[in-house]
């Protein structure tokens, strides 16, 4: 038998997500769209094995403007689609309805989930759903998600609705004008279009649908009878076909809702009186801060940081690898097998699991900042400042959770929903010093001041100020140029999330990440653990006794000219670098290593690592400028696994990392050329002139008239004949 | 003639048009900012922008460069 496919349809915030656990519960395949950053998910029916639901993108409409838009269309036109489960929010009948209007035109069977019904009877309105049901015309099953009432029915419904007669299902009729130009559209077009699915291509190319009439490829004598007819009805109503299409579905929507639904307008509710508070002028950036720093405190510094301390520290430092070691030899194992498991497989194992639980517990609170309403209200405080350097509201979380861990700050990114802001903040939120370079601040801090406290607040300062310069640059690049994305944003009404979704959304999150990123950092780890421990000695591959014929050594002093101009020219310098990647707190052990020290317990204390990493840099600027290399270069292989994992685009991935060292070279010559004349009174010479043309580059970028914009990728909507 | 933008918060202005065109205007449409609905100005941003309004039963924001494009009475 062939399998039934549902697709579930519905707006942002009607609580799709909810319905869609619960009809799916743990099978579900999450995924990605084609060619976008777009999740995918589809899942079976709990019980029916032959029923799958794909859960679309939440949108509110079908127009051909987002990705979000034009894959869930594409795909409910598909002929794979046997029905349409619409999910609407009782609640704000009125929007949501005006998807649904689009829905009924695509010719599919529809049936009606009404989410949300609780919260119309708290308000005291009442909806008649019988009579919705008849005006409609197709199946309405009241669903609740808190408890998940009705939702085993309405998945029934939909799959009964498959195969059934969809003639009563009301599709609107517009004003005569309107039906008279579709009429003439048909008659010009309608041989080139699919049946069942053929009224929602005639509105559409009403509309002038750049998505449609792109799958159609009319021919420029079609394109002109099209022009006229629609001008010539637009002319007749005095506006334009897009508005003249809007108008009625709400106008149709409107006659619906005096049928069916009585408003009790006076009430003033609790999430009124909530906003009230949380988005007033005096409270709510205080209020904010607040929140932020909870989140961060809870996930970054107290439950969460302990919890992964605990699994790094105790879990694999203390039980499982001094463990494994003994046993492989008692067991009598070769030595480099030993190394190669404990040190290489092990460890690189254990990176990506020690940062489970602080994502755990991040991402759990960042659920409930969703699903309770208050992130779009984060954004709506916040725009007004993240706007100027072409960033969303919503980018001040990654930026903050960036401070504790780069890693779940990109994987924080996810609720940006613009594409364009999204990847801007992945691209610049690891300039923010991570807790994993504080280590590193701690021994350049004792190296260049004898260990002054400022010395990390003066990074995290840089670091700030290179995400505003960095975001002000891309801004005007042509793959981020343009208008900044329009900020027409639903504020939700505040309620209590479930548990169980919370639950649900964490366990994705950081399973999706332990599975995807996990396999990245152990295959680059123990790549890294076999350069920094083989090389070539006496002529044969063999373990290295000194650091400086391993393979990470040799490779370091080839590439070390480059460095050049920013100072740090020696393969120890460059090695600790790579070995960086890693992990950052990585440079301060090898650095150790190379000088022949033991690494320190406390950093700070460290007086001989301190002179023996003074005698590696010229200078007091070029010790600086290698800090600074290091905190603003491509982070740790973690970071850099979960911003492939968000990008989903090898293509992005690159672009950040060379950008991110790009801008790490270019700002380091500036750092050490100018610190070379102005700080250790050196004479100016060619390389002072060149740090001085990239600062005036750097200006010109900021300053100069945006790029053109490149176009909006996404695939037109095909038109399948059946 | 007076854009969404000159209405004082608290008070509610009816739609007559919306100007330009592409993706932001049809965004508008479809969020339901329609000729002749009537929207209330419920608040701005701590900030000052964007601005908080009451549509058709529900909240939305939306900036203050948007609201000038929508022209009320």
């Amino acid at each position: 038998m062939k399998e039934t496919i549902i697709a579930l349809v519905g707006n942002q915030n009607c609580g799709k997500t909810t319905l869609f656990n619960d009809l799916t519960g743990a099978n579900q395949y999450v995924g990605n769209w084609p060619g976008v950053t777009v999740e995918k998910k589809e899942g079976h029916l709990k019980g029916s094995d032959n029923v799958k639901i794909a859960d679309l993108p939440g949108i509110y409409s079908l127009s051909p403007y987002s990705p979000e838009e034009i894959i869930s269309r594409n795909y409910a036109l598909g002929e794979d689609v046997d029905s349409i489960l619409n999910l609407v929010d009782a609640s704000n009948i009125e929007r949501n309805l005006y998807l649904t209007t689009q829905v009924m035109e695509m010719g599919k069977p529809v049936a009606i989930a009404l989410n949300m019904m609780d919260i119309v009877k708290s308000r005291g309105d009442k909806i008649d759903v019988k009579r919705l049901s008849q005006l409609l015309g197709c199946e309405i099953i009241e669903t609740c998600g808190i408890d998940g009432k009705g939702v085993k029915e309405a998945a029934q419904a939909a799959v009964k609705a498959v195969g059934g007669d969809v003639s009563k299902q009301a599709v609107i009729k517009f004003a005569a004008p309107v039906e008279k130009a579709i009429q003439g559209i048909d008659e010009l077009l309608g041989a080139k279009l699919p049946k069942q699915t053929k009224r929602w291509y005639l509105v559409k190319l009403f509309e002038r649908d750049k998505k449609v009439l792109e799958g159609l490829a009319l021919s420029s004598e079609e394109n002109k009878k099209l022009n006229a007819i629609v001008n010539a009805c637009e002319d007749k109503l005095g506006d334009d076909a897009e508005s003249i299409i809007s108008n009625e579905r709400y106008n149709f929507i409107e006659a619906i809702i005096k049928d069916a639904v009585v408003k009790n307008d006076s009430v003033n509710t609790i999430s009124d009186k909530i906003d009230k508070l949380v988005t007033s002028r005096i409270f709510a950036l205080p209020i904010f801060l607040g929140v932020m720093f909870l989140v961060y405190y809870i996930a970054m510094d107290s439950i969460g940081a302990d919890m992964t301390d605990w699994v790094n520290d105790v879990l694999f430092g203390e039980i499982i690898q001094p463990g494994v070691q003994e046993w492989m030899e008692g067991a009598g194992c070769e030595e480099w097998l030993t190394s190669l498991v404990v040190d290489g497989i092990i460890a690189g194992v254990g990176a990506p699991l020690g940062f489970a639980p602080q994502m755990a517990v991040l991402f759990f609170m960042l659920s409930f900042l969703e699903d309770c309403g208050y992130m779009s209200r984060i954004a709506f405080i916040m725009d007004k400042i993240f706007r100027f350097f072409g960033l969303s509201g919503k980018s001040f979380i990654p930026l903050i959770v960036s401070s504790g861990c780069g890693v779940p700050g990109i994987m924080a990114t996810r609720t940006i929903e613009n594409e364009r802001d999204r990847r801007m903040t992945i691209m610049t939120t690891t300039f923010i010093p991570c807790g994993a370079k504080l280590p590193v601040i701690a021994l350049f801090s004792g190296v260049i001041m004898g260990g002054e406290g400022w010395m990390a607040t003066a990074m995290y300062f840089i670091g700030i100020a290179s995400v505003i310069l960095a975001c002000l640059i891309l801004k005007k690049c042509a793959m981020f140029a343009g208008d900044p994305a329009p900020f027409v944003m639903e504020l939700p009404p505040y309620h209590m999330p479930t548990l169980k979704n919370l639950f649900m959304h964490t366990w994705e999150r950081v399973s999706d990440f332990l599975k995807k990123a996990g396999t990245i950092i152990f295959v680059c780890c123990a790549a890294m653990w076999f350069l920094s421990s083989f090389g070539f000695e006496e002529g044969a591959l063999a373990m290295v006794e000194d650091n400086a014929n391993s393979f990470i050594g040799v490779i370091g002093g080839a590439i070390a000219p480059i460095f050049a101009p920013l100072g740090f020219d020696t393969w120890q310098a460059v090695a600790a670098s790579i070995t960086g990647f890693v992990a950052k707190e990585g440079i301060v052990s090898t650095i150790a290593i190379v000088s022949g020290l033991e690494e320190p317990e406390e950093v700070e204390e460290a007086k001989e690592l301190f002179d023996a990493t003074r005698a590696l840099f010229p200078s007091v600027s070029a010790a600086f400028s290698f800090l600074v290399f290091n905190l603003m270069d491509s982070p740790c292989f973690a970071a850099i696994a979960a911003i492939n994992r968000e990008m989903n685009s090898k293509k992005w991935t690159f672009r950040a990392i060379a950008f991110q060292n790009i801008y790490a070279y270019l700002l380091c010559t500036v750092i050490y050329q100018f610190g070379r004349v102005f700080v250790e009174g050196e004479a100016f010479n060619a390389m002072t002139g060149v740090a001085a043309v990239i600062v005036v580059f750097a200006i010109y970028l900021v300053l100069r008239p945006a790029s053109e914009p490149m176009e909006l990728k996404a695939k037109s909507t095909a038109v399948v004949k059946n | 003639m007076k854009s969404l933008k000159d209405i004082p918060v608290g008070e509610t202005g009816v739609v007559v048009k919306i100007l330009g065109e592409g993706a932001l205007r049809r965004r508008l449409l479809d969020m339901g900012i329609t000729k002749g609905v009537s929207i209330l100005v419920r608040k701005l941003a701590p900030l000052g922008d964007p601005m908080q309004i009451h549509v058709r039963g529900y909240e939305l924001s939306l900036r203050q460069a948007e609201a000038e494009r929508i022209v009320v009475e």
